[in-house]
């Protein structure tokens, strides 16, 4: 039987976050999968269009994982694939492929769907496929379906756009022009924002129609996210798909990044308030958050807190809003920094210097233990993952929390996760946490 | 049109085959990929990964090494981790874009031995094959490496040969098969590659035949007859019956020196079919005729040893050629993901298997060797 391998100690796995250098505090190298599945992934967020197909082409091993995921969704019949083999590369014919496969999977569909996602790899990237072509051909076919180009294309993610922004770009491409009224659009979530969230109220109280994809249910809701006048992006890897939707759509775009320290909050309440011109004041939403931490640390006391990055895009500015109402965060779970939270990182490396900074995809964390000498409370499942613990907060991507609110329901959720206690291994490996899950 | 799957999943490929077939071996596994591999890997064909720490990881190819054919990162990173982890051995296995930059794999494998004074190897895989060739030649290619110079033939001792999750889950039907080995008067020598100790997969070579139970041990079973003269016999213990007959074709290739494939014919006018891996396939089809009489043929939908192929077992992947040869069956036994094309007129037994559906069927996949 397998044996655990030599102990090793935590060097090159973990820094103390006074010592740790921005944007990469690790060195790069081999990588380990952690089996925290919730994190959305290319499929789920494509079937966010409603009576979209997914139709991947790939070689079969990039095939398996997708097709998968679209099963244990429930999303089989919303998908189909062409694969990739070894004649392909060598005859070049990678466009013919793309082509008549497509129409042969469509043709032997029961009806044609409204929107055809395809997905194509590394492989067409790197055989220099005329997708172009492709698209105009497969439009002239079948002209009653909206195409578009999406890219599984893991080898790019440190060149350009990476697939995740690149996804959550084209998940708009499809949106025709048409004329506009006073809507606003939330883009690039997976999950609903809070309706009790400031975000939401101020959009409320401006009397503005509110569109977001994640509330759409049939092709003709998320055509019409094409007639709304604003478009705001809080989750980072949205912002670029938001600005190139309002640089084709018209409209004014808002980027208001999720964070949980209150300058940020207020500045980005204010800058939507400005632009819907509406008066809001968040000084009541600001105390009811001041007060919700206050009661997570009486109850908490000095339970150890360890924060992941698939929890919140913002791992370094919630540490900073917890430690500074006297929670303990002791362990911050990220093989980044990202740029939208380098300030809150800062100001952990002066008034939290001894906060340990872990990687996650670093080797030695496929053999490190998984267990913590003293409780612990974790925010996010590689944060469960790692600590062993039996308590944690099971969101990925801020889980539709914003601004005070957000913070306010953070701690209950933390509060929630303190009293009860569950094993990570029954949640945690679900995929795209939220979506439907045959398992 | 061949290659176009409206409607059906895709066989685990073989870059997952050679993970899990080198799991429990104590080695270092390298996916030379960018990240997808590693996670499809681990999610939906690895059972084992939340419990057992096993050393697989994935290169993180980015464009610009692959672009600049910068080897030197792979050989680095591979060193650096193995000097850490200590592993006995070191696997690197191929993915599509490696194949298609002509990156030298081997080569790579020979360089990071040197520097890191492990034994590494290459499993030829490139991500477009299935997982019973990464599997299959994974186990091979550990046999060259690893196994050691017999010092004694042990009397009725057997290796198990192509047991992965992949092919028998982790609900027990390993064991089971051990189990009707030992029942039989058999000892069990070691179990490539689930539940064994590694030095007793390493003194493979004092069986006296081995058991091929899936088409992923054949490679291994081969070289095993080479290097030491071991017959072999394939077939997987499925039910009392056909595990009786397994039993005296082991005892019978113990005599004769000469290996068996099980079962050695089928009857005319099968009405059932059964798609799945080839050997336990066969063997599904043998214990269904002797038992109650169903003529069954068994179809494959990934890659078929030419000493299995036949007229009741034949190989075929591509989706419309899969409808076509189902229909007029009366009765289809498959993976549940292939009901979209059962025919509307046959009887659907599902049959969940790991290495097409997942994890999804998990719970519900039987110990066919057991009772039934």
């Amino acid at each position: 039987m397998l044996k655990r391998v030599s102990p090793v100690t935590e060097d090159g796995a973990m820094v103390r976050i006074r010592d740790a250098k921005a944007p990469a505090p690790f060195v790069p190298g081999l990588e380990y999968g952690a089996p925290a599945r919730g994190v959305w992934n290319i499929v789920h967020v494509g079937m966010l269009i409603p009576g979209a197909h997914e139709i991947y082409v790939c070689a079969g091993n990039c095939l398996r994982g997708v097709v998968l995921t679209a099963a244990e969704m429930g999303a089989q019949r919303r998908f189909s694939t062409i694969t990739i083999k070894e004649n392909n590369v060598l005859d070049g014919d990678m466009e013919s492929l793309l082509i008549d496969g497509v129409t042969d999977i469509l043709n032997r569909l029961p009806s044609l769907p409204p929107a055809v996602l395809v997905y194509t790899s590394c492989i067409h990237h790197f055989l220099g496929c005329d997708l172009a072509l492709c698209y105009r051909e497969l439009r002239s076919r079948f002209p009653t379906v909206d195409f578009t180009d999406c890219y599984m294309n893991p080898i790019m993610r440190k060149s350009g756009l990476t697939p995740d922004q690149l996804m959550r770009k084209q998940l708009y491409s499809l949106l025709k022009p048409r004329a506009q009224d006073t809507g606003v659009n939330i883009l690039g979530n997976c999950f609903e924002t809070d309706e009790s969230s400031e975000l939401v109220k101020i959009i409320r109280a401006a009397k503005r129609p509110l569109r977001d994809i994640t509330q759409c249910r049939t092709y003709e809701d998320y055509q019409n996210m094409a007639a709304s006048s604003v478009h705001i992006a809080y989750n980072p890897p949205a912002k670029a798909g938001g600005q190139t939707l309002a640089n084709r759509l018209g409209g004014t775009f808002l980027y208001l990044p999720l964070s949980y320290t209150p300058e940020v909050i207020r500045k980005n309440l204010q800058a939507l308030c400005t632009a819907l011109e509406v008066d809001y004041d968040p000084a009541e939403d600001e105390a009811r958050a001041q007060e919700a931490l206050k009661h997570a640390k009486a109850l908490l006391g000095d339970t150890e807190i360890a924060i992941d990055y698939t929890a919140t895009p913002a791992p370094m500015s919630l540490a900073r809003c917890l430690i500074s109402h006297g929670l303990l965060v002791s362990r911050i779970y990220a093989d980044s920094i990202a740029a939208d939270d380098l300030d809150d990182f800062r100001w952990l490396q002066i008034n939290a210097p001894d906060l340990a900074l872990y990687a996650t995809v670093e080797v030695k964390l496929r053999v490190l233990p998984r267990e913590t000498q003293r409780p612990m409370l974790a925010i996010g499942q590689k944060a469960a993952y790692f600590t062993g613990t039996r308590h944690f907060v099971n969101i990925v991507e801020g889980g539709g929390m914003y601004g005070f609110d957000g913070i306010c329901r953070l701690c209950a959720q933390m509060e929630q996760a303190f009293l009860t206690a569950r094993d990570p291994r029954d949640y945690i490996q679900q995929k795209g946490l939220g979506c439907e899950s045959c398992l | 049109m061949k290659q176009t799957q409206a409607f059906l999943s895709t066989y685990t490929a073989d870059v997952s085959g050679v993970c899990s077939a080198l799991f429990e071996l104590g080695g270092m596994t390298v996916m030379h990929d960018a990240s997808g591999c590693n996670s499809t890997y681990n999610t939906h064909d690895e059972p084992r990964w939340y419990d057992m720490d096993s050393l697989v990881f994935i290169s993180g190819l980015s464009e610009l090494e692959a672009v600049l054919g910068d080897d030197e990162k792979l050989i680095e990173d591979t060193v650096r981790a193995a000097k850490e982890l200590s592993p006995r051995f070191i696997a690197l296995a191929g993915t599509p874009i490696p194949m298609i930059t002509g990156c030298d794999l081997a080569a790579i494998a020979r360089e990071i031995e040197r520097r890191a004074g492990i034994p590494s190897f290459f499993v030829p895989s490139n991500g477009i094959g299935s997982y019973v060739s990464g599997a299959g030649q994974a186990l091979r290619l550990y046999a060259e490496r690893f196994v050691l110079p017999a010092r004694e033939t042990k009397k009725n001792a057997v290796n198990i040969l192509g047991a992965t999750p992949l092919d028998f889950s982790v609900n027990g039907q390993v064991q089971s098969i051990a189990q009707r080995l030992t029942e039989g008067g058999f000892s069990v020598q070691s179990i490539w590659a689930m539940g064994s100790d590694v030095s007793a997969i390493d003194r493979a070579g004092e069986a006296e035949v081995n058991l091929v139970v899936s088409s992923v041990g054949l490679p291994a079973a081969n070289f095993l007859r080479e290097r030491f003269g071991t017959p072999y016999v394939v077939g997987a213990p499925l039910g009392d019956t056909v595990s009786k007959l397994l039993l005296d074709a082991l005892q019978n290739s113990i005599r004769t020196g000469e290996n068996e494939i099980f079962p050695a014919g089928m009857p005319d006018a099968p009405d059932t079919v059964i798609l799945g891996e080839s050997v336990a396939s066969r063997s599904l089809a043998a214990a269904l005729l002797l038992d109650y009489g169903i003529c069954a043929e068994a179809i494959c939908p990934v890659e078929l040893p030419r000493e299995l192929e036949g007229p009741f077992c034949r190989q075929i992947e591509d989706e419309q050629a899969l409808q076509a040869a189902l229909s007029g069956a009366k009765r289809v036994i498959a993976d549940p993901l292939y009901s979209p094309i059962v025919p509307q007129g046959a009887q659907f037994f599902p049959l969940p298997h790991e290495a097409y559906s997942g994890r999804i069927y998990r719970r519900q996949i039987p110990n066919l060797v057991t009772t039934w």
